[in-house]
Formats: structure tokens, C-alpha cells, sequence
């Protein structure tokens, strides 16, 4: 009963979202307030509905149903609850599922954060979104419904794939759609603004919290999934340049310029076309990003041929709507206007140019991943592109965005001087030189690549700096604390995300060019040492755990003859599907990370093992981490806080050219 | 007497054992079997390389690649043998050939494209904007339609 309610709703949220798609986008054309009107409760109702849909698929998980087909495939019976919850998303249908949920999440906080938006702005966003919206019900309802029912039911359930067996799996997922799914505002904004024609820079200051709040989720997402691949599978790598991976990672980089566009397009009036065209980019590739990890395509475009129902669907609704999107922007983008005139030396010349190197090098992770796919399908043979390739072509060109990142913010808008920029920039470039340089002479192991890699990170830091000093001196306050204060926070936001990615940088250059490893046989009481520490190995044990059983090692870890922990990794049988999986145990630490795997075993209770000690790693998702917190910093500015306030108290003019002014 | 309690010490149990051994018998060919497996695919795997491996096929082509480091082959020589075998799906590096040219040289046109039409654009839109009429009535604008929107609500 439960599933056919949630079924139901999903058939009645369709019909609400055609409703949404096209009665408000219409009456927004024509001028008619009643049909205008109907976006809002429509985009509420379709919340209600899809959020229904979705607890009947969690209830129906909760309650073990195997007689609905997905929760069969995807659970089990010993399968502790709150994996059968987020199994909701373990597969296919279910993921679906949660990008609509999302998305309805997004139209209902359009709903709630809209009262600024002229009216026919607003219905057209949300007739927008309940278009997006229609695409996935339909897709859901006709070829990937995950209430479809088993009859007669399982007796159990298939389990749940043991490597989603794992806490990131609870909160990895939803948050990396949170971010992919966002950008839908920005898509609908933009393509709202190109149907109503009223491209300006309002329009770019309604979209810029929305970007950034899903970039935020895009970082973070991102950098879980990271994380999670570094403890879960088991051989400490960290990012694989997988095509998966490719998949969220390019319209990061596509929302990354998207970002800094609106920056221009907000202040400056500039880039309005280029910013529109990254909009709709960024979508996209998050659309482009679902097809490939949910069509099948990438694990072998034969079997992508052989079913290919699924994954021809999610193609034709991509061109519909990049096509779709694509064609209303060559029709309206010629009329938009200019805006500012400004010198190629700027700092708008030079956010164009990081622009377009993002770009490059999004185009290149989408060519390296879509190539072998492409000769692949057109019998050309088979290749396979990986982590070589992506690192030859992606550090080129990152190196001079990196580089410019540091000048952009001091140079002026509308025209720059490079012999000013050089001076004011002297004694960071000279700093980040000569530390550079030294400092792996220090450490004693020099390499090319450890050097650029410090050159730049110490570059972000010391230009930000340079930065917070000239901007100190142009805001009110007399002493140091009131002058830090009235630095506006979307400042604040801008540094401390910049420096995000130094500490990324630093993480990624550390673990690269200091991290050790050794594959060892441990018998019961030997020893192995790497770094300064040693791991003494204490013996196995046999542990049962809720759907598994388990070898557990013990491994106490000394330095300096004391010692600093114990740690217990696992290798896990799933008894359901019977498959084999390593869980690393690892020590982190702000310097280094303690990594032990274990191998098989060997003869006498020995055992194999894999030790790693990797220094400064965890600074690469502490950089994601505060990149994300920059963006949250630049949305809490007091300029976004004054456009949402509903209800703005009586101001006299004089108090809100003031304000202007601080903004 | 004090030779016994020596060898008694040695043997009373774990807190004297020694130092683990290496897996490897040789770690000097482990360290280039390293070095040779992270740029191979191992070809049973959804997307590892042989380094990272624990398939048995992977475990399999390992111990070849050791065996022909024994042989004193050159990472050339062994790179080309197991292309010869498996196609150059065995490798993450593709080769540079006629069909792979675009993969290499594309983000490098993409850049070059990009960045000739960013020059373009620029010159030409700086013969077309004299200056900035707009931007401080646009600003006007934003403020004021914020400061409506808040009253309507």
C-alpha cells in the first residue's frame, strides 16, 4: 500500500510540475498575474509530493518491503537501518529519486526567499525548475520507477554493495546532488532573465547567493567523496581522475567561473553574455554528469547499446535542454547589452582570463573522460585515459590561473597598471620564491614539481596578505580590530576561500612528494617502521559484526619508544554477497596520517601489510572545507541579508546610502 | 648458564621478535614494479590500476612483470610486451597516435582558441563601449527594486 501511495505521488507531482512548467512561464509572457500566481503554491505542492514519494521509499526501506523490486536489489534483512536509508539512494532508481527530492528543495526555498523578485522574475524561474522537474518524473515514471513491485516478494533482500556499506555513504550523496542540483537556480535564473530580456546586473545579484550556496554543497561534496575513497578503498589514494569523479568535478570547475563571472557581472555590469553561457554550462555538465554515471555508458558502451532505454532517455532530455537552452541564448544574447568598457590589464580582464582557463581545463577533463567512450563507439579501439593524462594536461593549466588568482585581486577594475601591480607585488613574489626554493632543501628532497607546488601555495597566501594590507588601509576604523571588522565579509569570503586552495595545495604537494609507504609480512610481535613510527603487530582476531565477519588486526604504534595508538583495521567478508573488503585504519593527524591496511594472510598467523605514513594529507580536504567556508562567509555579506530581509523597517535615505556605500 | 637465560630471553615470546620482512623479496624491483604497475590498468577492474589491484588477474600479471624485471628487461621492453598482449587498454598514458592526437592536443587548442577569442572579443568591445553610461543607474536600479520587493511582501 505504502509504495503504490508513494508511486502515486510521484504521477501527481508530474502533473503539478507540467502545471508549473508551463502556466506560469506563459502568464509571466503575456502579463497575467493569476496564471504568474501559480508557481508558488505549485513548486510547494510538488515539494509535498515528491517529500511523500520519498519517505514512502524510506518507510518501504525501513519496513524491509522486498517486495518492491528496488528495495530487494539494493538491501537486506541484517542490513543495520541507517544503511537501509541511505540505500534510498544505493542505485539507480532511488538516486533519481533523490535528484527530484533536491530539486523540489531548491523550488521550495525559491518559494521561501523570493518575495524580492518581480513577479513574473519568480514564475519564471520556478516554471523553469518545473520544467527540469517534469523531465526527471517522466524519466522516473517511465523507465526507472522505484516502487515497481516484485511479485511474488523476496525472501530477502540482494544487500546493499559493501562498499557502500559506510557512514560517507549517508551523507556524501545528498551532498554533492545539493550542489548539482543547484545549479539548476542559477540555470533557471539565467534562462528566466533570457525570456523576460531583463539581463542586468539585479539579475546577477539574485543569482549570486544561489551559486555559491551550491557551489559550497559542490565543494564539500566533492571533497566527501574524496575522503571516502582515501579510507574506504583501502590503498590511500585519494583522487583517481575516475570518470565518476570527472563527472562532479567538471561542473565544479564550470560553477568556479561561474561564480567569479557573477562577481563581475554584479559589480561591474560586464560579462552578462559569458556569464549566461556559464549558467547554463554548469547545469549542463551536472546533467551531462547523471547520464554518464547513471546510464551505464561508462562501464561499457556496449551495454549501454544492448539496454539502451535508459540511457537514450537521459540523451534526448539533454538535448532538449542544452539544446533548448543553447538556441534561446543565441536568439536573446545578441541584444544584451555591454556593460562597462574596461582595459585588458583589469581585474575584469583578468577574472576573464582565469574564466577561460577553467574552462580549458573543464574541457579537457570532459575530452578525457568522453574519449575512449567516443573511439570506443566508433570502433576505433580501445584506450584507456587515466590519472597521467589528466595530471599532463591539467597542471598547465592551473599553474597560471593560480598564478593570476594572486593579482586579480589587487588590480583595479576597468584599467590596471602592470608596472604597479609589479611593485606592489615584489616582496610576495620574491618570498614565495626564495621559501619555495629553500624549504625542500631543507627537507631534503628537492624536486621540480614539490617546489612549483610550494611556489603556489605560498604565492595565494602571501598575495592575500598584500591584499588584506592595501584593503585595510581603505576602510574606516582606528584601531586594527575595528578596521578588520568593517572589511565587508564577501571580502573576507574571497581571501579565506583563496586560501582554502593553498592549503589544498600544500596537502596535495606534501603527500606527493613526503609520503611513505611499505608492504610488509607481519608475523605476531614484529615490527616495521616508517617515518619515526613504529607498528608493532599485536595478532588478529576473528569479530562478528551486524552483516559481516571480520579479521581484526591489531597494530600499537610507538614513537620515540612511547606510544601513541592503536589502531584496528579490518578485512570484511560481507556474507550476503560474499565479497572481500579492506577497511584501512588510520590515525589522522594535522601533520600527518597513520595508514594500515590489511593484506592477506599469510602462513602462522602473519599476515601482509600495508603501512603508509602520509604527511599533511588531511590539509587537502581541510582546504575543500574552507573553501566551502569562504563561500559560506561571502553569502552572509550584510548586502544579501538587506535584499532578503522581507520586511525592510523605514530607513531614512541618508542611513541607506550609508549602507550602500559599505556594501 | 648465561648463555641458556640468553636464549630463554630470546625466546620468551613476542616483545622479541624482530623486524618484519618486506613482502618483496627484492626491493629494488618492487620499487620499478611500482613505478611501471601505477600507469597500468588492471583489466578486470572497474577503473584501478594494477598497482592498486588486489584482483587475482592483477595479482597474476604482478608476478609477470616481476618476473621479466628478473629478466633484466627495460620498462620499455616490458611496457611494449604487455601492449603486443593486451592492446593499449593496458595503459593510462594512451600513446600519441593518429586516433588519440585530438585527446593530447585538444585542452591545449581548447587554450588557444579560448584565449584568441577572449583578445578578439576584448579589442573589438573596446571600439564599441565608449564608456560607462549604465553601471551606476544600473545600481540604482538593483537597489531599488530590492527596496520594492521587500515592501511588497
Amino acid at each position: 500500500m505504502i509504495p503504490e501511495i508513494g508511486h502515486f505521488a510521484l504521477i501527481l507531482a508530474l502533473c503539478v510540475a507540467v502545471v508549473q512548467g508551463i502556466l506560469p512561464i506563459y502568464g509571466a509572457a503575456v502579463g497575467n498575474s493569476a496564471l504568474m500566481a501559480v508557481a508558488k503554491p505549485a513548486a510547494r505542492g510538488q515539494f509535498l509530493l515528491v517529500l511523500t514519494a520519498f519517505c514512502c521509499l524510506g518507510y518501504a526501506f525501513a519496513e524491509k518491503d522486498f517486495s518492491v523490486l528496488y528495495v530487494a536489489a539494493t538491501s537486506n534483512s541484517q542490513l543495520p537501518l541507517h544503511y537501509r536509508l541511505a540505500a534510498i539512494w544505493g542505485a539507480h532508481e532511488g538516486s533519481l529519486l533523490l535528484w527530484t527530492f533536491i530539486l523540489s528543495l531548491w523550488m521550495f526555498a525559491v518559494t521561501l526567499f523570493s518575495a524580492h523578485l518581480p513577479d513574473a522574475t519568480r514564475s519564471r524561474i520556478l516554471g523553469v525548475m518545473g520544467l527540469v522537474s517534469v523531465g526527471f518524473l517522466l524519466f522516473m515514471l517511465t523507465v526507472s520507477n522505484p516502487f515497481e513491485r516484485l511479485i511474488p516478494a523476496a525472501l530477502d533482500g540482494r544487500d546493499l554493495n559493501p562498499l557502500l556499506q559506510d557512514p560517507g555513504m549517508v551523507i556524501h550523496p545528498p551532498m554533492l546532488y545539493m550542489g548539482y542540483v543547484g545549479f539548476s537556480v542559477a540555470f533557471a535564473f539565467a534562462i528566466a532573465a533570457l525570456l523576460g530580456g531583463n539581463l542586468d546586473a539585479a539579475w546577477a545579484r539574485w543569482s549570486r547567493p544561489w551559486t555559491t550556496v551550491a557551489w559550497c554543497f559542490l565543494t564539500v561534496g566533492i571533497a566527501m567523496g574524496s575522503g571516502w575513497a582515501y579510507y574506504e578503498l583501502g590503498w590511500g589514494g585519494w583522487w583517481f581522475w575516475d570518470p565518476v569523479e570527472n563527472a562532479s568535478f567538471m561542473p565544479w570547475l564550470a560553477g568556479t567561473a561561474l561564480v567569479h563571472s557573477l562577481a563581475v557581472t554584479d559589480k561591474r555590469g560586464g560579462f552578462k553574455v559569458w556569464t549566461v553561457l556559464l549558467a547554463i554550462m554548469a547545469f549542463s555538465l551536472s546533467l551531462l554528469g547523471t547520464f554518464l554515471v547513471r546510464s551505464g555508458v561508462l562501464t561499457s558502451v556496449h551495454a549501454f547499446a544492448t539496454d539502451p532505454k535508459r540511457g537514450l532517455f537521459i540523451l534526448a532530455f539533454l538535448a532538449v535542454v542544452i539544446g533548448g537552452s543553447l538556441a534561446l541564448y543565441a536568439w536573446r544574447a545578441p541584444r544584451v547589452g555591454l556593460g562597462g568598457s574596461f582595459a585588458m590589464v583589469s581585474r575584469e580582464g583578468m577574472l576573464l582570463a582565469n574564466n577561460v582557463l577553467l574552462v580549458a581545463a573543464m574541457g579537457s577533463v570532459l575530452l578525457g573522460t568522453l574519449y575512449p567512450l567516443f573511439l570506443d563507439a566508433l570502433d576505433l579501439g580501445k584506450i584507456s585515459v587515466g590519472p597521467p593524462y589528466f595530471d599532463s594536461v591539467f597542471v598547465p593549466l592551473m599553474v597560471p590561473a593560480i598564478f593570476l588568482m594572486g593579482i586579480g585581486p589587487l588590480a583595479q577594475w576597468k584599467k590596471a597598471s602592470l608596472p604597479d601591480l609589479a611593485k606592489r607585488l615584489q616582496w610576495a613574489f620574491g618570498v614565495s620564491v626564495v621559501t619555495a626554493l629553500a624549504l625542500p632543501v631543507v627537507m631534503r628532497n628537492w624536486t621540480p614539481l614539490l617546489s612549483l607546488g610550494l611556489l603556489l601555495a605560498i604565492w595565494i597566501v602571501t598575495t592575500a596578505v598584500v591584499t588584506l594590507r592595501e584593503r585595510l588601509t581603505h576602510v574606516n576604523g582606528n584601531t586594527l580590530v575595528e578596521r578588520l571588522a568593517s572589511v565587508p565579509k564577501s571580502y573576507w569570503g574571497m581571501l579565506v576561500a583563496h586560501c582554502g586552495i593553498a592549503v589544498f595545495i600544500v596537502g596535495v604537494t606534501m603527500v606527493k612528494g613526503f609520503e611513505t609507504e611499505k608492504d610488509v609480512r607481519m608475523n605476531v610481535g614484529e615490527t616495521a617502521t616508517i617515518g619515526d613510527y613504529t607498528f608493532r603487530f599485536d595478532g588478529a582476531q576473528d569479530v562478528v559484526g551486524p552483516n559481516y565477519t571480520a579479521a581484526r588486526g591489531t597494530f600499537s604504534v610507538s614513537r620515540d619508544g612511547r606510544e601513541t595508538t592503536v589502531l584496528y583495521p579490518e578485512k570484511r567478508r560481507y556474507t550476503v554477497q560474499n565479497q572481500v573488503m579492506t577497511e584501512a585504519a588510520i590515525d589522522p593527524g594535522l601533520l600527518r596520517d597513520l595508514y594500515v591496511s590489511l593484506g592477506e594472510p599469510l602462513n602462522e598467523g602473519a599476515w601482509s601489510v600495508r603501512l603508509y605514513h602520509k604527511p599533511f594529507v588531511d590539509w587537502i580536504w581541510g582546504g575543500c572545507f574552507i573553501m566551502a567556508l569562504g563561500g559560506v562567509l561571502a553569502i552572509s555579506d550584510r548586502r544579501y541579508r538587506i535584499a532578503w530581509r522581507r520586511q525592510e523597517p523605514a530607513v531614512p535615505a541618508s542611513t541607506r546610502t550609508a549602507r550602500r556605500k559599505v556594501a | 648458564m648465561k648463555r641458556l637465560i640468553l636464549i630463554a630471553l630470546l625466546l620468551s615470546g613476542p616483545a622479541w621478535a624482530g623486524e618484519a620482512r618486506p613482502l618483496a623479496d627484492d626491493p629494488a624491483a618492487e620499487a620499478r614494479l611500482k613505478h611501471l604497475a601505477v600507469e597500468l590498468r588492471c583489466l578486470v577492474c572497474q577503473n584501478q590500476t594494477l598497482a592498486d589491484s588486489n584482483a587475482p588477474l592483477a595479482e597474476d600479471l604482478r608476478r609477470e612483470v616481476r618476473e621479466m624485471i628478473a629478466k633484466d628487461m627495460s620498462d620499455k621492453e616490458i611496457i611494449d610486451f604487455l601492449v603486443a598482449r593486451y592492446g593499449d587498454f593496458v595503459l593510462y598514458r594512451p600513446p600519441l597516435k593518429a586516433t588519440t592526437t585530438l585527446l593530447w592536443v585538444g585542452p591545449f587548442v581548447l587554450l588557444m582558441i579560448g584565449a584568441t577569442a577572449l583578445i578578439m572579443t576584448l579589442r573589438r568591445r573596446a571600439h564599441q563601449v565608449v564608456d560607462v553610461p549604465v553601471t551606476d543607474e544600473e545600481h540604482r536600479r538593483v537597489e531599488q527594486l530590492l527596496a520594492e520587493g521587500g515592501k511588497r511582501s
